[in-house]
């Protein structure tokens, strides 16, 4: 079995703040295969987007790396000095955020932020560049590029800046893309593109997906796996359709069954009870044990993360039936 | 609710005063910039009794004594440490003596601009309507005008003279104090003890002095640091140029304009050292006003 | 511009009799008289107002008192000193200005960077015309590197005298330009610092690093085309200030530009003149904000094309 694109090994991320020090990813570990969609899930504050940004090594102080592996198709990126890290940043592993109108410079063009990305890691020229940008803009469907590209990030549409996000994340056809809450920001019909978008060209250059969000419905239709986080550490982890229709961890149960569609019309909308720990003070053991229906005298022990069955795993000591095994 | 006595546990009581001190002193420069400043207002106050000489007194002048470079002795047998200038003075009771003046005028026209502006300020914050827009058009045609040309014109229709410097500087310094004064006043009017106040049917004038007040004058002070260093800048520019006090009285601006024509024979010392002494001064008040607002200006957004 | 132009004539008239001055003690009574009509001062205030308005939509803004010439002519020959140097020094306040305060909004707390803030509280509180006779002393006495008065040999450009065009212009431009920049370069450390600060953590930073651009390209060209808009604003506003404060300049080191001539006309109350001036000046206001309008709305896209929709 070739190594996987990106394997994360016990990483942790550390915040060293006023009020204590923030374990903002506390022991996380997962893997993408080539080609294979991850979606990682979770709540603001479980750790999602501070795990994204360790894996591209673009943690702001006071947070840093502070334990564990990210090892990129078999280097530890953690390991690496800054400036070989900007070699592979937008070259091998590029990055999408959130919200593309902060992210796109207001003040430059498009066809300039496209080119000086070609220009970093390729050495073309200016023209050639241009030539690449085109092309990627009408890869991710936007129509006429040659004259939207010389247009300003306001004077594009949401969805449209998230386009050329992507199309500039593809620009050196990377081996891996981490996609924080892409379309968070988006109309439902435009998310509905740009995911069809995503999957497809995954499907064409074999580049590894992991996709950030806290909306379960949309890794339903994209992710091939889900690893769900809570409080900073992954407490459950399988392929898509086994994990969303047989949940192990209680979380992962309430999360699903809070979803809105999932509910009979007129019925109260189910709730998980209780709120997030805060990250500065997190109870020994298990950290969802406050708000968990089935918490016993063991949850004041940190549970350990078990494979239940093969490529499923949680981290409980009671976990609902897994169902069939598959 | 009841207050309950305690015996108080630690025997230093923290006040908020004593806590802004701590802030303050957080800045070694601020520091510094304080104890040089009160070293140059303490000269300045007993010059009187500690310069070796008064520059005012014709009598005592020679101008044999005149143009000795610093460190030589006088005719007197005095001993000049800072030179003399043309007529024969003493620079350093020159400076001493000129302290005294550019502080006077600078701290007293800041003094002046702020009751002025502070109570325009106020007026137009609590007046409200047409007489709030007529002041601020007012503040913002004072405010859009460079400083200099201001104080130029009205020195130029006045004529010299202490007072006239100091009219001219009230004119030009009220500004900024009634905008930061209405824009604290502003806020502090919305807050809810003010309502307390008005429901208590406290006379207005009341609630101004002891209610808004207490709330607008750090902001006040702190501009007010800047504008007394600002002040006595500008009264130094003006007398240097000849529109500003007299030459019987002459402050360090005058005293730096009157070495101007020695700069180029070498003589540097009757217009280096006063520049020193305004230097210093305005620097220490400038480092003290840069703490004070970096400490006050936080604490004000909480 | 009205109410200016009432203001300073009603102020300027009250300057003193201008009669007084002008006309020798000795001239007997016919005299005085012919002088005094010949200056038009036996006018009530508000028609010598009104004549000098008309005159003033001439072009003609009186003739000076000292020099015998239109006072407009006056002010208008030596503009192009005093513009030079007031270019000179924002020219010099960026140059300088700009690069230590990208260094210290870059790395805050280093040394270097605290000794910049310090450096620009220093920059600010010292008075310009000691440091001027300072530099003097330094410059043109002690070392004699540079000439200490007077302006440069000048080219004839379009009709108008300018100096900095010459090896020699530029080198009597220099210190009074610096002078004049001294306190600018203050301003322009501390709102580029600041400017730097806050560009620094906004998303479209993290996003250049995410896509692997070298450093260096980022705080050139992405942070540094942000934060252009607010200094150059600032910057631009300011020249008017500037161009007023070149009248301790040019005293001191007799450049000679408007600033001069209006303190001259000051102490000999030149009432012409100075009211000449104050018209200029307060148009040049206007002119000015109007264009640093007209350039925020070039440098800065989005409120470029706003108007277009």
């Amino acid at each position: 079995m070739t190594a996987p694109t990106l394997e994360l090994r016990d990483l942790r991320t550390h915040f060293a703040t006023r009020g204590g020090v923030v374990k903002a990813v506390d022991g996380v570990s997962l893997r993408v295969d080539r080609g294979q969609v991850l979606g990682l899930v979770g709540e603001s504050g479980s750790g999602k987007s501070v795990t994204g940004f360790s894996i591209l090594g673009l943690v702001d102080p006071p947070g840093q790396v502070v334990g564990g592996q990210v090892l990129f198709q078999g280097q530890d990126l953690a390991r690496l000095d800054e400036e070989a890290m900007r070699h592979l940043r937008g070259n091998r592993i590029a990055m999408i955020f959130q919200d593309p109108m902060m992210t796109l410079n207001p003040v430059l063009r498009i066809d300039t932020q496209m080119i000086e990305t070609v220009l970093a890691h390729a050495p073309v020229s200016r023209e050639e560049a241009r030539q690449r940008a085109r092309d990627a803009l009408g890869q991710v469907g936007i129509a006429a590029p040659e004259e939207r590209m010389r247009a300003y990030p306001h004077q594009f549409s949401g969805g449209m800046r998230q386009r050329v996000a992507i199309a500039i994340a593809l620009l050196h056809k990377p081996d891996l893309i981490v996609a924080d809450e892409p379309t968070t920001a988006l109309d439902v019909t435009i998310q509905g593109q740009i995911l069809a978008e995503a999957q497809k060209l995954c499907a064409e250059h074999g580049t590894a997906l992991i996709w950030i969000t806290h909306d379960l419905s949309v890794v339903a239709g994209l992710a091939d796996r889900i690893a769900v986080m809570y409080a900073g550490r992954v407490v459950e982890e399988g392929p898509v359709e086994a994990v969303l229709d047989a949940p192990l961890h209680p979380y992962t149960v309430g999360l699903i069954g809070s979803v809105p569609s999932r509910n009979r019309r007129g019925a109260p909308l189910n709730q998980i009870p209780g709120m997030t720990p805060s990250m500065l003070n997190l109870p020994a053991g298990c950290a969802f044990a406050a708000r968990c229906p089935r918490a016993a005298p063991g949850c004041s022990e940190p549970p350990p993360f078990v494979e239940f069955r093969p490529g499923r795993s949680a981290r409980c000591i009671h976990p609902h039936a897994a169902g069939p095994p598959t | 609710m009841s207050a309950v006595l305690r015996p108080s546990a630690a025997p230093q009581v923290e006040t908020p005063l004593r806590r802004f001190a701590s802030q303050f002193a957080e800045s070694r420069l601020a520091l510094f910039g304080l104890a040089v400043f009160v070293v140059i207002v303490l000269a300045a106050l007993f010059a009187p009794w500690i310069a070796p000489q008064n520059p005012y007194d014709l009598a005592q002048l020679d101008i044999m004594d005149g143009r000795l470079p610093p460190g030589s002795v006088g005719a007197s047998g005095m001993v000049h440490w800072l030179g003399t200038d043309d007529q024969g003075r003493d620079m350093l009771s020159g400076i001493l003596y000129g302290l005294r003046i550019s502080l006077m005028v600078g701290a007293g026209s800041a003094l002046v601009a702020a009751l002025v502006g502070a109570s325009l300020g106020m007026l137009a914050a609590y007046a409200g309507g047409r007489t709030d827009t007529l002041i601020m058009r007012l503040v913002d045609l004072q405010l859009s005008f460079p400083a200099i040309l201001a104080a130029l014109m009205i020195l130029a229709f006045l004529g010299k003279g202490i007072l006239n410097v100091v009219i001219a500087l009230v004119v030009v310094e009220w500004a900024y104090y009634a905008r930061t004064v209405r824009g604290s006043a502003l806020v502090e009017r919305r807050r809810e003890y003010i309502e307390a106040a008005q429901c208590l049917a406290l006379p207005t004038g009341r609630i101004i002095f002891r209610h808004l007040l207490p709330n607008v004058l750090p902001p006040l002070i702190v501009v007010g640091t800047m504008q007394v260093a600002r002040a006595i800048a500008l009264e130094a520019t003006l007398s240097f140029l000849g529109l500003g006090v007299p030459i019987t009285e002459p402050s360090l601006g005058l005293l730096i304009a009157n070495g101007y024509e020695y700069m180029l024979s070498g003589k540097y010392w009757i217009s280096f050292y006063p520049g020193i002494a305004l230097l210093l001064t305005i620097v220490s008040i400038n480092l003290v006003g840069d703490q004070l607002r970096d400490v006050i200006n936080p604490r004000l957004q909480k | 511009m009205l109410v200016m132009s009432v203001l300073v004539f009603v102020g300027v008239y009250a300057i003193g009799d201008p009669v007084e001055i002008l006309i020798s003690p000795e001239a007997d009574q016919i005299e005085r008289e012919r002088a005094i009509r010949a200056l038009g001062l036996d006018l009530p205030l508000w028609q010598q107002y009104l004549v000098f308005l008309k005159n003033a939509l001439h072009g003609d803004l009186g003739r000076s008192f000292v020099f015998n010439e239109p006072a407009l002519k006056l002010i208008l020959d030596r503009m192009p000193a005093t513009l030079e140097l007031a270019f000179g020094a924002t020219f010099v306040a960026l140059l300088v200005g700009l690069p230590l305060g990208l260094y210290a909004g870059l790395r805050p707390n280093g040394a270097l960077a605290r000794g910049i803030m310090a450096g620009s509280i220093l920059g600010f509180s010292l008075p310009t015309f000691w440091v001027g006779l300072m530099l003097i002393m330094v410059f043109a006495v002690q070392l004699g590197w540079l000439p200490s008065t007077g302006r440069g040999d000048t080219v004839d450009v379009l009709g108008t005298r300018w100096s900095f065009l010459t090896w020699d212009g530029l080198r009597h431009l220099a210190m009074p330009a610096f002078n004049l920049a001294l306190f600018k370069i203050s301003l322009v450390i501390r709102l580029t610092r600041a400017g730097v600060r806050e560009a620094m953590l906004m998303d479209y930073v993290k996003f250049a690093r995410a896509k692997g651009l070298h450093p260096s390209r980022i705080v050139l060209v992405h942070v540094l085309k942000n934060i252009m808009i607010p200094v150059i604003t600032v910057v631009g506003l300011e020249f008017g200030g500037t161009i007023a404060f070149s009248v301790v300049t040019e005293s001191i080191f007799a450049w000679p530009g408007m600033g001069k001539l209006i303190i001259d006309s000051i102490n000999v109350l030149d009432r012409p003149v100075i009211v000449a001036y104050l018209m200029l000046i307060v148009l040049m206001f206007i002119v000015i904000n109007l264009l640093v309008d007209l350039t925020y709305t070039a440098l800065d896209p989005r409120v470029r094309l706003e108007g277009r929709t």
